[in-house]
């Protein structure tokens, strides 16, 4: 059978899933957790406690007050212990909720049972206010604030007519959306009919790479029984989770360039999301979990975790009974291509969080730089058609007026190009200093 | 904290493509066409490409080591791959002192007068070619006959001229392309390599040969080969067609001369040839009309080198021109 | 004589003459009038053409210059390669008064060398200050400090700046510097800023850009400026050239008198001064000056050592 995949560009770097057969193990609460007022992309949240101020687990702490925002909550109870910068992801210093954690008692309102809610008893609007009450973003990665996506464009008569599930995991390495797939799977089905009421669309579609195949055949059983969800096996090729690539691959719609799904009629979410919305809907809980792979090769046991936010990244792997490798050179969170290099465990796990992996020195030094010798192949791998080697060339330069016209702003940060660079070339490092340059010359202009 | 984390931009893994592979499996690939040409004219033919790979190798060591004083890449293949392809463009007679001119024609001036691999503006095999058939035309146009054709005729050594040069004398005698067909070798033995000419071009065969495992390793796209000898047919195709009497078919324009080597090697140098499919079908296309042109009104029999170094000086406008297809511009969703 | 010879002669005789014909047309028809006096003007400049004035080169610089002499008034406009002996020149042909302006260096506000400031973390990628800036903090840990890969050595045009090589920091050669601000511009951080030279070469500054507050900053570099204040103290009851903002110190160039009475009070020694600080009564001999002027920067530190 000839599997759906998107057109142009794309690689295949090696899989190396070592964590997929292993089963969610839920982490007790940390001693202290550290929440970052900005886990999601745009404006931070802000701060509704005070240092000194007790807490419960689900509390909320700090308001997301601007359009594109999220609510955060304690994922702990205890005390707010300060408001503090904390090394974040990038390295620099971030504002953040400090809470020392007392006990591990719940709101009162949160259903803590397992027992599955199919009961959709909601309107879509206040599915959406619940949705951003509970401070859902977008699990994949980018964090974008989910209730976000279901709001109509202002001024815009786009209609949504497909909710699409993003079930990739194209990533490398890791595994949690594979697993909560395989273990969730009623509460993934259930949520994604709570988006599809709240999206006011009639069809879902889960799209799958075709590596996870035991994923596919569950979730297949299961959607019988919900009109209008398909679930569609893909081929394997990065990065096929891109939303523009999976809408793509799965309906042929190309998304234009500055434009969002709801453009083409779509809403598109993570498969995490979807079971986040599950319970933040059905079970009133906000977003204060959520699953993490620890991998890597130099790891004697690898496994997936469901780890409350705000945890450092350490804690995994006082749960896998391990030290640090002696050989590691890179802590990377998130995959080996999209991931950031960190620059030590304590970071704080926030929503965007996927996974951490380590590397160690042969796999992480990059190789030395020789002359681009103008392959092409950088721009046969882009998926979004665009020209490597010369936007680096430009960024390098820094001549930001070409590189706006020779569409910069498109790049997603795949990474692809760096990948295939025979030449070892920091193609995409220029390209994001070139890409963040240009989005505030852009910014400035407006 | 410990000192030896690395922090770096994703992606933080790396495919195995390297210059060295692609190089050396350009080298890989001519050899088929190597065995070809030792098997037609002898032990010479392997001389004159061993010398060339030497020259070029240590005259891109040399330079870069005292001249540029910069890193030495010298090994990385890239030079071995002029100098085969500068060898494979020459008559196996050629003496050895020829060819290092012509080779540090290629590697200084070409290559690394411009900055080294990657930055040279024209195939450096090919200007070195051209500045040897310049300089020594009467070496580079005495075309050693196939051994077995010395051994059937029993001299200790003959020339014979290239089917080109055949052609043009013979057109401009004005015989008719029919009564040339008994000096002409068989279209077989052309595709095979039986005839005279440079070291490289003589056998069609091997070169397909070594393109396709180019093709399968993914170094080379189809479109160059394919567009450039395509239009070159249908060029000399359509005065065949107008007029068979004047003009060869095409079929034999492809199998004569360098059309095969330039088509499959020299128009898909990486360094020196468009960045974008399009970019490359424009190339190849306007080339082979070019190469066709040259044969067919030109003073020289052959216009293959001199067309991919001419498309060669347009390329850094084709480039501007002809971009690769992006997503999500002029989309067109069914609306 | 020969058509051969003949026909090109003819034709190349035509073809020049109708060039000439078309050159001569738009030099008339789209002549500039300007100003003589740029010319002259640009004369006078040192014509390197850095952009340090912040216009494109010498002769825009010159334009500007006219123009603001015929409102009568060049103060507002400075060559820092020339200096004030230049604006000087260009006033008087331009018949215009032009202000005392003191001689400038640069200066880096960062002394967070290898040992003061050791690299926790490598860095992978394009050595490049611009991108890494953009990407993190650096491999010392300090989001302000210098990131030692010499955007600002790339872009001097006077080979007055380099890293050196045991502390990664860049150092002004302050003979060889013209101010023109061309580094200041280039560096991410801001580290490096523009200051007036000082009577007899004495300056001094803050060598940190930290604005973390002191127990942060000190974990990255032990020479950072952690805002205690102890140096606005010491500064003289008169002068109060220093001030504290946001967890750093700063000298105003201006009111100091370069006295060195901070000096000795920081705690962490992140004051950095042209001079030893133990000589401020005793006359400095100009031999001692030259010498502490060839090595800024590691004089300075050791200064601030001892």
């Amino acid at each position: 059978m000839k599997l759906n995949t998107f057109k142009i560009g794309g690689v295949h770097p090696p899989e190396n899933k070592i964590s997929a057969a292993l089963p969610i193990k839920t982490l007790p609460p940390p001693k202290q957790v550290r929440l970052l007022l900005s886990q999601h992309l745009g404006q931070p949240a802000v701060p509704v406690v005070k240092k000194g101020d007790r807490v419960k687990v689900g509390a909320l702490i700090a308001g997301g007050e601007a359009f594109i925002s999220a609510n955060i909550h304690s994922s702990v109870s205890g005390t707010v212990l300060k408001i503090d910068n904390v090394i974040d992801v990038s390295g620099y210093r971030k504002e953040a909720i400090v809470i020392q954690r007392e006990g591990d008692e719940w709101e009162d309102s949160i259903d803590r049972s397992e027992e599955l809610n199919n009961d959709i008893t909601l309107a879509p609007e206040e599915i959406i206010d619940k949705i951003k009450e509970m401070g859902i973003v977008g699990l994949g990665g980018a964090a974008f604030p989910s209730h976000v996506k279901y709001l109509p464009l202002p001024g815009d008569a786009a209609k949504a007519d497909t909710l699409v599930i993003n079930g990739v995991e194209c990533e490398p390495y890791l595994t949690a959306d594979h697993r909560v797939m395989l273990e969730k799977s009623d509460e993934i089905l259930s949520g994604i009919r709570v988006m599809m009421k709240a999206g006011r669309v009639d069809r879902a579609i889960i799209g799958i790479e075709a590596n996870k195949a035991d994923a596919i055949e569950l979730l297949s059983g299961k959607a019988r029984a919900i009109p209008g969800l398909e679930i569609v096996p893909l081929k394997v090729k990065y990065p096929q989770g891109a939303e523009k690539q999976l809408i793509k691959a799965l309906l042929n719609r190309e998304i234009p360039s500055g434009k969002l799904p709801l453009d083409v009629s779509c809403i598109i979410n993570n498969i995490g999301t979807a079971l986040a919305v599950y319970e933040a809907v059905q079970k009133n809980k906000p977003l204060i979990e959520r699953v993490v792979t620890m991998t890597g090769k130099s790891l004697k046991k690898t496994g997936n975790f469901k780890v409350r936010m705000g945890s450092p990244a350490s804690i995994l792997l006082e749960a896998l009974q391990e030290e640090l490798p002696p050989g590691t050179a890179r802590i990377i969170c998130g995959g080996p291509m999209m991931g950031k290099a960190v620059n030590n465990l304590e970071i704080p796990i926030s929503k965007g969080t996927s996974g951490f992996l380590l590397l160690d020195e042969r796999e992480a030094r990059r190789k030395e730089t020789k002359n681009c010798i103008r392959c092409a192949k950088c721009i046969s791998v882009c998926p979004m058609g665009l020209e490597p080697y010369l936007l680096e060339k430009l960024a390098e330069r820094r001549n930001f007026e070409a590189c706006e016209t020779e569409d910069i702003v498109d790049c997603m940060e795949c990474g692809s190009c760096s990948f295939t660079c025979p030449s070892n070339r920091f193609l995409l490092d220029y390209i994001r200093y070139g890409k963040t340059n240009v989005m505030r010359i852009m910014r400035d202009r407006r | 904290m410990s000192r030896e984390l690395t922090i770096s931009l994703s992606p933080h893994e790396k495919g195995n493509l390297s210059v060295e592979k692609i190089m050396w499996s350009v080298v890989i690939a001519l050899i088929p066409a190597l065995t070809a040409s030792v098997y037609f004219y002898g032990i010479h033919a392997l001389r004159v490409v061993v010398l060339g790979m030497l020259f070029c190798i240590a005259l891109e060591y040399l330079i870069q080591k005292f001249v540029l004083k910069t890193k030495v890449t010298a090994f990385d293949g890239s030079a071995a791959v002029t100098g085969l392809l500068l060898a494979f463009n020459v008559p196996s007679s050629i003496p050895w002192w020829q060819l290092l001119i012509g080779s540090a024609a290629a590697i200084g001036v070409a290559k690394m007068a411009f900055g080294g691999l990657g930055k040279n503006p024209f195939n450096p095999a090919l200007v070195g070619r051209a500045f040897m058939l310049a300089s020594f035309p009467v070496q580079m146009n005495t075309w050693p006959a196939p051994l077995r054709k010395i051994w059937e005729s029993g001299a200790d050594a003959l020339t014979s001229a290239t089917p080109l040069g055949i052609l043009k004398e013979g057109v401009r005698d004005g015989t008719p392309i029919a009564d040339l067909a008994d000096k002409m070798p068989s279209y077989f033995d052309m595709f095979i390599g039986n005839m005279g000419g440079c070291i490289g071009e003589v056998s069609a065969f091997a070169i397909l040969a070594g393109g396709i495992y180019l093709l399968s390793r993914k170094i080379i796209s189809f479109h160059i080969p394919l567009f450039y000898l395509l239009s070159l047919a249908g060029f000399t195709g359509l005065f065949w067609l107008f007029n068979p009497v004047k003009y060869a078919d095409p079929l034999f324009h492809i199998l004569a001369g360098g059309a095969m080597l330039g088509a499959w090697f020299m128009a898909t140098d990486m360094v020196t040839c468009p960045m974008s499919i399009k970019g490359q079908v424009i190339f190849a296309i306007s080339g082979g009309i070019l190469c066709g042109a040259i044969r067919l009104f030109g003073s020289y029999p052959e216009g293959c080198s001199y067309s991919i170094l001419v498309m060669n000086a347009f390329v850094p406008l084709i480039d501007k021109y002809f971009k690769p297809k992006r997503f999500g511009k002029e989309v067109d969703n069914g609306k | 004589m020969n058509p051969v010879i003949i026909f090109p002669i003819l034709t190349l005789g035509a073809a020049a003459a109708g060039a000439a014909m078309i050159l001569f047309l738009v030099a008339k028809k789209f002549k500039v009038e300007e100003d003589p006096r740029i010319d002259d003007a640009a004369d006078f400049l040192p014509g390197v053409n850095c952009g340090g004035c912040g216009f494109p080169g010498c002769r825009g610089f010159a334009e500007a210059l006219v123009e603001a002499a015929d409102k009568g008034n060049i103060s507002g406009l400075m060559c820092p390669v020339g200096g004030s002996d230049t604006m000087t020149e260009v006033g008087v042909f331009l018949g215009v008064e032009v202000a005392e302006s003191d001689p400038t260096v640069a200066v880096v506000r960062c002394n967070g060398s290898r040992e003061k400031a050791p690299p926790k973390l490598s860095f992978d990628g394009p050595a490049k200050c611009y991108v890494s800036h953009a990407l993190f903090c650096g491999e010392h840990g300090c989001a302000f400090g210098c990131l030692g890969l010499g955007d600002c050595v790339a872009v001097c045009e006077f080979d007055a700046i380099r890293i050196d090589t045991e502390t990664r920091l860049p150092v002004v050669d302050a003979k060889k510097c013209v101010s023109c601000g061309v580094c200041v511009k280039a560096c991410p951080r801001n580290i490096i800023e523009i200051r007036p030279k000082g009577r007899k070469e004495r300056r001094v500054w803050v060598g940190c850009m930290n604005l973390e507050k002191g127990g942060v900053a000190m974990k990255n570099c032990k020479v950072a400026c952690i805002g205690c204040g102890k140096c606005a103290k010491a500064c003289p009851e008169k002068i109060r050239a220093i001030g504290l903002e946001k967890n750093l110190a700063y000298i105003d160039p201006q009111k100091c008198i370069a006295c060195g009475l901070c000096i000795p009070v920081c705690p962490t020694g992140a004051i950095l001064a042209t001079f030893q600080p133990a000589v401020k009564k005793a006359k400095a001999s100009p031999g001692n000056l030259e010498q502490s002027k060839k090595e800024t920067g590691e004089a300075a530190q050791k200064g601030v050592e001892t």
